[in-house]
């Protein structure tokens, strides 16, 4: 079986890598590109850790495969942080002890900043039902929460 | 496998007609991509058709809408003009998945997928809707409620495929809805849909109607007898018994774990009959 070659702009950066015709844009980043954060926490669509922006839209990765990624502009939790500095809602997320394992913790925070990109100003309700595709089974989603409605307030205080 | 993602639908059209194996058609790929890793279906060719302009655009057509069909359905929420015109389609296309869904799901892929739940066929049948599809010997249009043909079958052959759905212009006084039951808030899978597409005219008087259910009989059905309930009357509450009664009476569900055949029947007229009462508000009345 030949490999397609794949040109895309991950995080911001040209990057090209080679991928089976039948493989997940979530398989080529962790395994191609050594981009871990995206977990696999199910592979049909239903938890979200595999969260990423794709040309500006949040998807599964799980459910797009690596070459139609080309040409394409993928954000993945690598790109989240700017340098040393972790983005307001990583910075919330410990603040308020929002993970314990940490495997639905790259989905969430992924499609938390996609929701407050959108929606800057998100009622509580809007945070749930925003984030109703990404699953955590240990923190019971309350703190989760919390930490996107403080990180959506000190992103508009422009702290 | 090998995967292809042309340009142009006659390119598609070649493609998917000279694969001497089995083919497929990707779209949004949030059935495919699960079928695919379940091993549901093993392609030697998938086709991916978000690189045809004509699958991903909406655009104005004889006071309707020509919608991609592979189109997501979260362009088809931020689309202003569709939204006010069919709100009850769109309603029903938000309703499929999460976010990350519907970044990726197309009315095309929920159409062609052909599952007697989906969500927006529904709403699309209530509305109409005609799908214009390609294949090797050209373009035909079909209505909406002829493309599945049961359960994970649509009438289509082996080359041809969707290329839009158009929603068509509707009178003024006109309303639609689409309602479905789950067990839970969001993220599941119907028990039972109900859309509904009424018009009334100057007196106040139903002068059309199209009632569609989902998930209570092989395929979505298109009710003529439960429009019939209220054409010609004024939508009062005499006539939405008869529609519900009416909308029940064309179940032929199964029982399974999401819901009995008794339940689903009961549910069915039910939701026919407040989507019904959604539509008359949104054509203008109470
Ligand atoms: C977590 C999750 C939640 C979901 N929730 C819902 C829900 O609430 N309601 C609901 O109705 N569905 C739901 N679905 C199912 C799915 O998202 C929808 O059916 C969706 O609309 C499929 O569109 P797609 O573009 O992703 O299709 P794809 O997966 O790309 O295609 C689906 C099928 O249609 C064929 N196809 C696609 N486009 C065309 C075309 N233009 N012409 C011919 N054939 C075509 C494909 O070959 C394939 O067989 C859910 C799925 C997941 C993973
Ligand atoms: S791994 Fe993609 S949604 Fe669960
Ligand atoms: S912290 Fe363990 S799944 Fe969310």
């Amino acid at each position: 079986m030949t490999a397609i070659a794949v040109a895309a702009t991950i995080n911001g950066e040209a990057t090209s890598f080679l991928c089976e015709a039948e493989e997940t844009l979530l398989d080529a980043l962790r395994d191609r590109l050594g981009l871990t954060g995206a977990k696999e926490g199910c592979g049909t669509g239903d938890c979200g850790a595999c969260s990423v922006v794709l040309d500006g839209r949040l998807v599964c990765s799980c459910l797009v495969l690596g070459a139609e990624a080309e040409g394409r502009e993928v954000e993945t939790i690598e790109g989240m942080a700017l340098g040393d500095h972790l983005h307001p809602l990583q910075q919330k997320f410990l603040d308020h002890a929002a993970l314990q394992c940490g495997v639905c913790t790259p989905g969430f925070l992924v499609a938390a900043k996609a929701l407050l990109d959108q929606n800057p100003s998100p009622t509580e309700e809007e945070v749930r039902f925003g984030l109703a595709g990404n699953l955590c089974r240990c923190t019971g989603y309350d703190k989760i929460v919390r930490a996107v409605m403080d990180a959506a307030e000190s992103m508009r205080d422009g702290r | 496998m090998r995967y292809e993602a042309p340009d142009s639908i006659e390119a598609a059209v070649s493609l998917l007609a000279g694969e001497a194996g089995k083919a497929r058609i990707l779209a949004g790929g949030t059935d495919l991509l699960v079928q695919l890793r379940l091993g549901h279906v093993e392609p030697d060719l998938v086709v991916d058709i978000k690189r045809i302009a004509a699958t991903q655009s909406i655009t104005e057509e004889a006071g309707g809408y020509r919608i991609g069909a592979a189109v997501s359905g979260a362009v088809l929420g931020e689309h202003d003009g569709v939204r006010a015109l069919w709100p009850g389609v769109v309603e029903a296309v938000e309703l499929i998945g999460s976010t990350q869904i519907q970044g990726r799901a197309s009315i095309g892929g929920n159409l062609c997928n052909a599952s007697p739940a989906a969500d927006s066929v529904p709403a699309l049948v209530a509305a109409g809707a005609v799908a214009t599809i390609v294949g090797p010997d050209g373009r035909r249009d079909l209505p909406v409620e002829d493309v599945a043909g049961g359960p994970g079958k649509t009438v289509l052959a082996a080359a041809e495929l969707v290329e839009s759905i158009l929603l068509p212009a509707r009178p003024a006084g006109s309303g639609d809805a689409y309602l479905r039951f789950i067990p839970r808030t969001e993220m599941d899978i119907a028990v039972v849909g109900a859309g509904v597409n009424l018009t009334l005219d100057g007196a106040g008087k139903c002068s059309a109607a199209r009632v569609a259910l989902g998930a209570v009989a092989e395929r979505v059905l298109l009710v003529e007898a439960a429009a019939a309930a209220l054409i010609g009357t004024p939508v009062d509450d005499a006539a939405l018994s008869r529609l519900a009664e009416a909308a029940s009476a064309a179940c032929r569900p199964i029982d399974d774990k999401r819901g009995t055949k008794d339940f689903r029947t009961r549910v069915a007229g039910v939701l026919a009959q407040r989507a019904a009462r959604i539509a008359l508000r949104r054509a203008g009345r109470g």
